[in-house]
């Protein structure tokens, strides 16, 4: 995987003059395909600061977290789902289902932890769905989900009849999934890396990750070395679920409210696109979940941004789009550079 | 020597209407090295993919080591020492090379949550990679980045470095260099020397098989048509048995009989 800088130079190249430890770390950062990103984010922030000096004050910094952080966490799951090859359009209606689970759950006597791990299971059935119909019916993932997307969303319409409703947590359980700390919403941020950083992790480290790959790289040849490519779909398709609904209740309890409405589509076209502009390959086989983080990031920079301008919301759309192709296009040329003196 | 390795009885194959094998029975000794000939879409790949246990059988039986046995999936099949170079290689490109010779064999640092031991994996791929005399620039590029030649080399290597008991080879050399397959079949005469391992080999080059194979096994549409030791045949009787289909098939279509 590209991401991860080789441990050693390969006897075979090595040359008489051996660049620094430091030389080739940076090399590695410069070729990989979180740099970009990276880069481009540092830009439009220095962008924003000299047409709006707001921008890098603490409650606009806040603002972006908040917005980001969410985001961060459903495109967690989008990546490993886009990897092995699939697609989940569903997954904002699991973000908007699973705090109603929750809340029923609460009022029928269930405590909030038990509550939350409830409506975190009934994302894991709606990712075990999602997958069994893709895999085992054989109908496109992006098909499947989309019918999953409205029956989802019919059903929390109707559990919730349309209405929002506010959940009470006892201070603990505000405190670690949705509290602000000093008017920072420090768990969220927290809970975004940390999950970011955990994905990342079983993708690059883990068996788990290596045949998520391998299933979106060569679904053929997984198969025929014996991976099992469907279990592998599932299972991401489970987590991507899981992680949907962890984001749908982080949200509530922050803002001590639970909509129906909420999340949805937008939520899931801002998480695939904060992927792609990580560099992840629709296509499958290659992604990564830092840079869906620094996707989201760079997004939540793009609607801020435009924001505090005073550029107006229709607009806005307009330049968020073409930012996004603007993003997208420098992104392909630069991997492309990369991947100069080979590739496919 | 001559204990039975693998054997299929009465093994047929369809897929919907195209039958791709019928009543296929071949038998294969410990230490042997049959070739499998045959023309493009006779059912060799076929064949090879219902003994590696990615294809189940549409009627037939398969005995290992002189037991009848349901080869339930590759990784059953890959447990039971029979390991597989397809012809499409299954390799990732996506991936490093030392990690696709371990690709759902990997070596792992923690079990429960298996992490990957990158570390071993890299160093026991090197050390088998150049004892194959394998020739690429490092065991940490992508696949994507390789030549037809260098992935097949990794392919083989690969399924060598299993400690197979049967070694089933689709066509294995058919991007290689003359240098590269001669290491090629020159590996594989070792380790059925040296390992007793028994061996099959899918090749459209008459002269590779005669060169490294103890049995010729004719497939001609779906069926075994010819089975015979390379010593009592020639590369020239073999030609002409797929020439004269080639000559009937010909006739057929001038003369047809209706
Ligand atoms: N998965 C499949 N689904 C449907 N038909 C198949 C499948 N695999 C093989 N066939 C058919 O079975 C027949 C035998 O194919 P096979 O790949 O075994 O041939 P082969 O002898 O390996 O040919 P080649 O020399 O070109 O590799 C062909 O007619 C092919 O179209
Ligand atoms: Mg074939």
């Amino acid at each position: 995987m590209p991401t991860e800088p080789p441990k050693s130079i390969p006897e075979s190249q090595a040359t008489p003059k051996r660049p620094s430890r430091l030389g080739v770390l940076g090399r590695a950062f410069l070729h990989s395909r979180e740099a970009s990103i990276l880069i481009a984010g540092i830009l439009l922030v220095i962008y924003f600061q000299s047409t709006a000096p707001a921008f890098l004050s603490w409650s606009n910094i806040a603002n972006l977290v908040v917005f980001a952080a969410t985001i961060a966490i459903l495109a967690a799951g989008e990546v490993m789902v886009i990897i092995c090859g699939e697609f989940d359009l569903s997954v904002g209606m699991v973000y908007a289902l699973a705090p109603f689970v929750m809340f029923y759950a609460h009022e029928a006597g269930v405590p909030y932890v038990l509550a939350i791990v409830l409506g975190m299971a009934a994302g894991a059935v709606v990712g075990l769905i999602n997958g069994l119909i893709t895999v085992k019916l054989h109908i496109p993932s992006f098909i499947t989900t989309l019918g999953t997307l409205f029956i989802i969303n019919g059903f929390t319409l109707t559990i919730s009849g349309g209405f929002p409703v506010q959940p009470h947590p006892d201070p603990f359980i505000f405190a670690v999934f949705g509290g602000p700390l000093g008017g920072f919403p420090v768990s969220q941020l927290l809970w975004a890396v940390a999950i970011t950083a955990l994905f990342q992790f079983i993708l690059v480290k883990t068996r788990w990750g290596l045949h998520t790959v391998a299933t979106g790289g060569n679904l053929l040849g997984a198969s025929e070395v014996g991976i099992k490519i469907a279990w592998i779909k599932i299972g991401n398709f489970m987590l991507c679920s899981v992680l949907g609904a962890f984001a749908g209740m982080l949200d509530c309890f922050r803002i001590s409210s639970a909509d129906p409405l909420a999340g949805g589509t937008d939520y899931m076209f801002r998480a695939t696109a904060s992927a792609v502009i990580g560099g992840t390959l629709l296509t499958g086989g290659s992604g990564t979940v830092i840079g869906a983080f620094l996707g989201a990031v760079v997004l939540g920079i793009l609607s801020d941004g435009f924001t505090l301008s005073g550029v107006s919301a229709y607009t806005f759309d307009m330049i968020l789009g073409g930012a996004i192709l603007i993003t997208m296009v420098i992104n392909v040329r630069l991997s492309k550079l990369r991947a100069a003196g080979g590739g496919k | 020597m001559s204990e039975e390795a693998l054997r299929t009885e009465s093994i047929s194959k369809s897929f919907g209407r195209v039958t791709a094998l019928r009543d296929v029975s071949i038998r294969l000794m410990r230490g042997e090295v049959l070739g499998l000939l045959g023309d493009n879409g006779a059912g060799k790949s076929t064949l090879m993919k219902i003994l590696t246990g990615f294809h189940r059988p549409t009627t037939g039986k398969i005995f290992f080591e002189g037991k009848e046995i349901e080869l339930k999936s590759v990784s059953h099949a890959r447990a039971l020492g029979i390991e597989p170079v397809y012809q499409d290689l299954a390799l990732i490109n996506e991936v490093n090379v030392y990690r696709n010779m371990f690709l759902q064999k990997e070596l792992m640092r923690n079990k429960f949550f298996q992490i990957l031991d990158d570390r071993e994996m890299r160093r026991l791929a090197q050390e088998h990679l150049k004892q194959m005399r394998v020739n690429i620039p490092s065991v940490d590029v992508e696949i994507s980045k390789l030549s037809g030649g260098q992935r097949q080399a990794i392919a083989v290597a690969r399924s060598v470095y299993a400690n197979a008991k049967v070694l089933l080879l689709d066509e294995p050399t058919a991007a290689m260099g003359v240098k590269e397959s001669a290491m090629i079949l020159d590996v594989i005469r070792q380790l059925k020397e040296k390992a007793q391992v028994a061996v099959i080999i899918v090749a459209h080059n008459y002269a590779h098989v005669f060169d490294v194979c103890d049995r010729v096994n004719l497939l001609q549409n779906g069926k075994i048509t010819f089975d015979r030791a390379t010593k009592d045949t020639s590369v020239e009787e073999l030609m002409g048995l797929v020439l004269h289909e080639m000559r009937e098939a010909r006739e057929q279509i001038e003369h047809p009989k209706l």
